[in-house]
């Protein structure tokens, strides 16, 4: 009975702050929202089973990425743009109707997605064991994808030092 | 115990999506723009943990975590390149950066 009210809940707070992202005048709020956002979204993961995600939620997204973005922020010290808050502009009107267009066109096409509520889960479904057992038995799909996204991660450090270093 | 059923993850995982996509169409901030494109990245992530749970096959997780680090990968190359563009044009407003409009 209550994890349905959890969820809505947790939910209706990841969709305000992701409002308040994309409306935030100054960065800084956008990023905090942003960090609200990512913290609904990892209590939905928990209700839906998924302990794994959940952490790394916390520790990657919330925790690691956030931090990069504030200190980026930061180190730009940029000054609020003036303006009237409501922008009017018609790009802006043209872009919040497409994604609107969007969003609506989603829901729809979600009708045919069966009701009911989900099947009974195992006792240890999206633990961390479960989780890595899928990536790394013996014949796992997932163990080339893995060390690929190692190598993917290496190369977006080096691109990141060349790319911000003044001389090499 | 009482679950929520597949229908309201994916309309919020719809709703993210559509407000990430929002924020890069309306916003001029290429910072604002970043975080609008995790927000995306983010909606795909709950639908991908909604399937794994309604199919109870855990690599919906397992991808979740490719994404995951796709997403840092893409943050730390475009954070970078945000560092650049301050420094060669003082600005971090898109519309300012026109070098390729014909």
């Amino acid at each position: 009975m209550t994890q349905p009210v959890l969820f809505y809940f947790f939910s209706l707070v990841a969709v305000v702050s992701a409002l308040l992202v994309v409306t935030a005048r100054n960065p800084i709020s956008s990023a905090l929202a942003l960090v609200v956002c990512f913290f609904g979204l990892a209590a939905d993961y928990v209700l839906l089973d998924a302990h794994f995600v959940a952490v790394i939620q916390v520790l990657v997204y919330a925790g690691a990425i956030m931090v990069l973005f504030i200190f980026v922020i930061m180190l730009l010290n940029l000054r609020e743009p003036g303006g009237p808050i409501l922008d009017l502009s018609r790009r802006a009107l043209l872009g919040v109707a497409a994604a609107g267009l969007l969003g609506v066109g989603l829901i729809v096409g979600l009708e045919h997605v069966t009701g009911g509520t989900m099947p009974q889960v195992p006792g240890d479904f999206g633990t961390i064991a479960q989780v890595g057992a899928a990536i790394f038995q013996p014949d796992s799909r997932w163990l080339l994808p893995f060390e690929v996204v190692s190598v993917l991660l290496t190369v977006a450090v080096i691109g990141a030092v060349v790319l911000a270093k003044r001389e090499i | 115990m009482e679950t929520v059923g597949l229908f309201p993850v994916l309309a919020v995982s719809a709703a993210l999506f559509a407000i990430g996509v929002a924020g890069v169409l309306t916003r001029r901030n290429a910072l604002i723009v970043f975080m609008s494109v995790e927000l995306m990245l983010n909606a795909v992530n709950l639908s991908f943990v909604a399937f794994a749970r309604e199919n109870l096959a855990v690599d919906g997780h397992v991808f979740t975590v490719f994404v995951m680090a796709v997403a840092a990968a893409e943050a730390a190359v475009g954070l970078a390149l945000v560092i650049l563009l301050f420094r060669n044009r003082v600005t971090v407003d898109l519309d300012d950066l026109d070098l390729l409009k014909g």
